[in-house]
């Protein structure tokens, strides 16, 4: 374990305060790699509190390890883009070059690789993980350097900067990407109108949240500011986790300022003191930047005291790490972890904006809500509800990838054609897009001149393409397979029913299935939808349900009968009897196809 | 009551039940005497809602009952027949989650598990079992923990932290995954300050915390669901204050 001294120099450091336990967490695991228990027994004697219960946040997060995970932990990402541009290819041949087996901690402690949900670098995959810092756009040959790197032993931080450069792909700007704004002109344009006029303005834009959900922005803002509470919060919702949608991170490595910019006028809207920007792990790369940022805008008087000399106008942001879960993108859940918890949903009500962060008033938006939220404090409201259509009023950046000639980040107005954007990315022989990511729809050629709003096809900003050469079997798969990893757990329906679903995809895609298999996918999608906590459970059968409407010969061509095959295979339940005795002969084997 | 003085009241499959102030759903129901099938709620503590097999209709809206909060002049459906085969899926579920073999269970007869999916027709498990790996701990001298039948409702982890003041339970892992772990380093129980007297050890609504020695003290055939269906006492679940394991044992 860590020495005492220095995990007391990590829990001082967040003065000791439980909320902070995540980030005590992350900290402590870089002394060593991983959490030993010894490790956990002392954060709790120090942080007062449990053991149990900072085993249980430790073991809720997936880059969080109570096993020993050796020196360099390598994780894959492994959404259907990563898998589309050949990652397990590439990951055979980085196990094999290191002699490792797939989620495994090496005997000698030195490496463990695996893979990850998607982690956002969807337009240069296949992208890997190594110890929390992204490497985009992996080939044969960074592959085999990344390899090198770890039998040498090289520490990270001294690995060639080359590998860790990220493109930030930007193909089409509109109002949001091409607004050059002087920091500090939207909270000087807000403290002129004062905070009224300013919630007026949100509210004449019509402005709804990018998170995907597209509650209106200006009604959370008023019922936030109208909630009674001893201090009242700011949440910049950046935890990025639906596979497909990378544009978050381009907003905060190009656009921090207009980000933080919107945070503030929220603060002053609200009455808020205090904001959190929750990043997901897989953006550590982007911590270190978004900090110098917050510092410059400091001592800029940006944030601190008497913001842009107003007096009492106080306001600072403090950034919070995320450590893998997907859940925490789902915003009760986002507050759960800001307070040093599981992940977990809460039930609501009541609602963030009169309960959230520590019981207390928050507001809740996505990184893209107030770039734009910034812009209508200065530009006014008028102004932003004459973009885009009736009910979706203003832009939406979207983040394409998957197959076309140029992936990346594509700004329009509400109301573009699907046609107009794989067009625009160079699509070709289109077969399916993927709007929102696995939770959202996807959509058949038939459909491509649907369009991209809340009144057709709402979205969290993911595009991802499909061409005439992809199974859309493989694509389903992949996302049952996302769900089940990501489900916190906490419910029956969503906990069971997500790993039920990916056992009978994985029997289809063995060719096992019959009939009785697709009946049971509708029975569960069916219980999924209606019972369970939060919309995690609600949309985790989306993409089956999707593609089996639009694609059913994918799945029945993978049938063995129409009415029923037994899940359990006699020749797989010998797996572990080949491995333990390294055989695998004919006679290792049982015939059970005849 | 409302604010004419009335009792305020809800409707349940057509029965009007009423309820005070702040009571959820199931909680009046269950006070009124209607059976409404649940696992994860307890009379003595606060609801959470995590099994979700008190899920009834609302409104065409599907919700979980014990944390619903009852209103005046509400319409509620808990045994229509699509809710009825909702509530077995999620019963079989968790079945088919853990390793649960009734005839050698010693807690056959007093297990709600077992008691609900009897309540509710369930004759196998109908989806593939997923049979966990789960060591059981038998370190303690005077408690066996069999996780094989943990349908994770958190009941021993509230109990513990809320009426004993000694977190020995809680929740680890995540979806599947997610496993119930004692307060010691050593991952046993014989390692944590748990006493048999513990509210904690009382709560179980399956067969995981189990005192050793004691288990058939009440033969089978006689014990609480052996008498009579679960759906019969619904009283018995009606809120009430915390006792403590203490005081019910002395």
């Amino acid at each position: 374990m860590g020495t005492h001294a220095e995990l007391e120099a990590i829990v001082d450091r967040y003065s000791g305060e439980s909320t902070a336990l995540l980030q005590i967490l992350r900290e402590a695991q870089e002394i060593e790699g991983w959490l030993p228990p010894a490790t956990l027994t002392c954060l709790a004697r120090l942080l007062e509190m449990p053991r149990a219960r900072v085993e249980g946040v430790a073991g809720f997060y997936s880059f969080l390890h109570i096993e020993r995970a050796g020196r360099y932990r390598v994780l894959f990402s492994d959404n259907i883009t990563d898998r589309m541009a050949g990652n397990s290819e590439l990951l055979d041949r980085f196990c094999n070059s290191l002699w490792l087996e797939r989620g495994k901690t090496s005997e000698d402690g030195l490496a463990l690789v695996d893979t990850t949900s998607c982690t956002g670098m969807c337009d240069q995959g296949p992208a890997m993980l190594v110890n929390g810092w992204a490497i985009p756009q992996l080939t044969p040959a960074r592959v085999d350097e990344v390899a090198e790197l770890i039998r040498s032993h090289t520490p990270v931080e001294d690995w060639p900067a080359a590998l860790f450069q990220i493109e930030d792909n930007i193909h089409r700007s509109d109002m949001l990407l091409d607004a050059s704004l002087e920091p500090g002109a939207a909270i000087r344009a807000a403290a002129t109108s004062g905070p009224l006029a300013t919630l007026e303005a949100i509210q004449c834009s019509n402005l709804r949240g990018r998170g995907g959900a597209g509650f209106a922005t200006g009604l959370k803002w008023q019922s936030c500011r109208n909630a009674t509470g001893d201090m009242h919060y700011v949440v910049c919702n950046a935890d990025e986790g639906e596979p497909g949608t990378f544009k978050d991170r381009v907003l905060l490595t190009r656009y921090a300022d207009l980000v933080f910019e919107g945070m503030t006028v929220c603060a002053f809207v609200i009455g808020a003191r205090k904001g959190f920007l929750y990043l997901r792990g897989e953006y550590r790369h982007l911590l270190a930047p978004l900090q110098e940022v917050l510092a410059r805008r400091r001592s800029d008087g940006l944030l601190g005291n008497d913001i842009c000399g107003q007096p009492g106008f106080e306001f600072d942001i403090d950034i919070h790490l995320g450590a893998g879960a997907y859940i925490c993108g789902e915003e009760s859940a986002l507050i759960e972890s800001l307070e040093g918890r599981r992940g977990i949903p809460r039930n609501r009500p009541p609602y963030p904006v009169t309960h959230g962060y520590l019981q207390q008033p928050t507001t809740v938006n996505n990184v893209e809500t107030f770039c734009a939220a910034a812009l209508i404090a200065l530009r006014g409201g008028e102004w932003y509800a004459g973009i885009g259509t009736g009910k979706s009023t203003g832009t939406k950046v979207l983040s394409v990838s998957g197959d076309c000639v140029r992936p990346g980040i594509y700004e329009y107005p509400f109301g573009v054609t699907v046609r107009q954007v794989l067009e625009d990315c160079g699509a070709q022989r289109t077969q399916a897009v993927q709007i929102s990511g696995p939770s959202g729809t996807c959509i058949d050629a038939t459909e491509f001149e649907r369009r991209i709003a809340f009144e057709d096809l709402p979205t969290a900003g993911a595009f991802m393409v499909f061409d005439e050469s992809r199974d859309i079997f493989e694509v389903a798969s992949n996302f049952v397979h996302f769900f089940a990893h990501e489900s916190c757990g906490f419910c029956t329906p969503c906990r069971v029913g997500t790993t039920l679903l990916r056992n009978v995809i994985d029997k289809l895609h063995k060719g096992k299935g019959s009939q009785h298999d697709l009946n049971q996918i509708f029975k569960l999608s069916r219980l999924l939808q209606s019972a369970s906590h939060c919309g995690l459970g609600h949309t985790a059968c989306n993409p089956l349900l999707d593609t089996i409407k639009r694609f059913r010969p994918a799945y029945e061509r993978r049938l063995e009968s129409l009415e029923f095959e037994p899940a359990f295979d006699l020749d797989g339940a010998l797996e572990r009897a080949r491995a333990m005795t390294g055989r695998d002969d004919a006679g290792a084997h049982l015939r059970t196809d005849e | 009551m409302t604010a004419e003085g009335k009792t305020a009241s809800f409707q349940l499959d057509g029965a009007t039940v009423p309820f005070e102030p702040g009571q959820t759903v199931i909680q009046a129901a269950l006070a009124a005497g209607h059976y409404i099938p649940h696992l994860c709620y307890h009379p003595e503590f606060k609801p959470h809602g995590s099994c979700r097999v008190c899920t009834v209709e609302v409104d065409g809206r599907t919700v979980a009952s014990c944390t619903l909060q009852a209103q005046d002049g509400m319409e509620v459906l808990s045994q229509s027949d699509r809710l009825r085969k909702e509530h077995q899926t999620l019963v079989q579920m968790l079945f088919v989650e853990g390793n649960h073999f009734c005839p050698s269970c010693e807690q056959s007869g007093n297990c709600r598990l077992q008691a609900v999916a009897y309540d509710l027709d369930i004759m196998s498990a109908e989806l593939d079992h997923l049979f966990p790996n789960r060591p059981v701990d038998a370190s303690h001298p005077e408690i066996l923990l069999e996780f094989n039948r943990c349908i994770l409702c958190e009941l021993c982890v509230r109990a513990s932290a809320e009426v004993d003041g000694k977190n020995v339970f809680a929740l680890s892992g995540r979806g599947i995954t997610k496993h119930l772990i004692v307060n010691a380093e050593s991952g046993r129980l014989a390692d944590t300050d748990i006493a048999v007297t513990d509210k904690a050890m009382e709560v179980c609504p399956v067969g995981v915390i189990l005192r050793k020695g004691v288990g058939f003290r009440v033969p089978i055939g006689e014990r609480r669901f052996d008498r009579q269906p679960i759906s019969a006492q619904a009283r018995e679940d009606a809120p009430r204050r915390p006792t403590t394991g203490n005081e019910d044992s002395t």
